[in-house]
């Protein structure tokens, strides 16, 4: 245990703090996600709009999701807003609100994708069968396109997860932090904590992302 | 700005350089794996579905703490450039053997067994016939996969590799000309990144062209 630097984590409350971290890591992605699948849904029914202008709008907001990396979103928002338009946004709000923007664009790819990937006769057929327009996307294909949708949006939930470890570099005390605080704090008596604890938080975020991975696998195989 | 340009052509280079280096390694890392679950060989598709499981569903960051701060202290000292690079072919040989897996997948089992039948061997169906469908089919997600890479390359700066982010951080803190150093930082990012974009969609289009005839 000492030799790994695992000891480290069970003097005071290391391990509750490491536990904390992760909680609040869990928070800020939970409440992107809810908001991502919201927004994302509405993004993707306008994306189906045939107007050119709604077009090209929904196109170059995915192709900035697509292109920028994270990281930079997260320092454009935290650090340019105070600077650009004044306001001071804590690390959190920048936090959700980048996560958010990121979300909706993949979250409306993934909603434009299962409603234009159900074939023509799927809505074709319904109307034969003198279905309204409003049923037939009620009873047919909804239901086929939420099939679709579920396991890739499953997937974009451990995504988010995982790049919560970026929230470090503005500033949130979230687990890689306190990882990095637990380590500095006992450089002279455990320097093997180094070891012990990045490992563990590599586990850790293991534990939260495997299961989600595996429940969208199990749901993408049952349904299609 | 203009005096700053130097310090951002390099950086944007350093991302270049280490992010290629990454992502050749993690296609050839990628193709191992995928072959190696594909044959099914015992003992090593299992190691390789752990791997493939546990770099997945950890962060990039996470993986190069441990590989550049955690390793020195058992005798294992990298450079950050190496660092970079190796943990980047790692985490993405993962996205990459799931995205061959796929297209291994997905080709038709019939495939495999015509070869077969017309008397040629597993290897030379592999060769000749079930790899050139499978890389048509995975190519999408490759291309997702190396855009990603190249997205993840931003969290380079924490192991103190001077790029683009590091440059941007480092400016800013200097000389607090935040709206110009970030505008500098989304126009090399977009010419780094938009070429990719373009060339993966005009060659997805050129291979389903080919493949399929429509």
């Amino acid at each position: 245990m000492e030799a790994l630097g695992i000891d480290v984590l069970f003097k005071g409350t290391n391990a509750l703090r490491l536990l904390q971290g992760l909680w609040i890591a869990v928070q800020i992605s939970g409440i992107s996600v809810a908001l991502s699948i919201v927004l994302g849904v509405l993004l993707g029914i306008f994306m189906m709009w045939k107007n050119p202008v709604a077009r090209a709008v929904s196109r170059l907001y995915l192709e900035i999701v697509r292109i920028m990396p994270q990281l930079a979103l997260l320092y454009i928002v935290f650090f340019g807003a105070t600077r650009v338009l004044g306001i001071n946004l804590t690390a959190e709000f920048s936090a959700i609100i980048v996560f958010t923007f990121w979300g909706t664009g993949e979250m409306g790819d993934l909603v434009r994708g299962a409603l234009a990937s159900t074939p023509r006769h799927q809505y074709e057929s319904a109307a034969a069968l003198g279905l309204t327009r409003a049923q037939a996307y009620r009873y047919v294909i909804i239901p086929q396109a939420v099939r679709r949708l579920v396991p890739a949006a499953i997937n974009l939930v451990t995504r988010m997860v995982k790049t919560t470890s970026l929230l470090l570099m503005i500033g949130i005390i979230e687990m890689m932090k306190v990882g990095q605080q637990i380590i500095e704090a006992n450089r002279m008596t455990s320097p093997n904590a180094v070891f012990g604890i990045y490992g563990t938080i590599m586990l850790l975020y293991f534990a939260v992302c495997w299961p989600i991975s595996l429940l969208a696998n199990h749901l993408s195989k049952k349904w299609n | 700005m203009a005096e700053y340009l130097p310090l951002y052509k390099d950086a944007a280079l350093l991302t270049l350089g280490i992010g290629w280096a990454g992502i050749a390694g993690a296609i050839v890392i990628g193709l191992a794996v995928a072959l190696v679950v594909h044959f099914r060989i015992p003992v090593a598709k299992q190691i390789c579905q752990a791997y493939v499981e546990l770099f997945r569903n950890t962060p990039l960051l996470i993986q190069l703490f441990f590989f550049y701060f955690g390793l020195p202290r058992f005798g294992f000292s990298i450079t950050p450039q190496f660092c970079g690079a190796f943990g980047l072919a790692l985490h993405g040989g993962a996205y990459m053997a799931e995205s061959f897996r796929s297209g291994f997948e997905s080709v038709d089992r019939i495939q495999r067994e015509t070869s077969l039948a017309l008397g040629l061997t597993p290897l030379q169906a592999v060769r000749y016939v079930i790899l050139p469908q499978a890389v048509t089919l995975a190519f999408p997600s490759f291309v997702a996969n190396v855009i990603f890479l190249l997205k993840e390359t931003s969290v380079f700066s924490a192991i103190s590799l001077m790029d683009l982010m590091f440059v941007t951080k480092d400016l800013m803190g200097l000389y607090y000309r935040t709206t110009e150093c970030l505008t500098m930082l989304v126009l090399f990012y977009l010419v780094i990144l938009v070429p990719v974009s373009v060339a993966g969609s005009v060659i997805e289009r050129r291979l389903r062209y080919g493949s399929f005839g429509n």
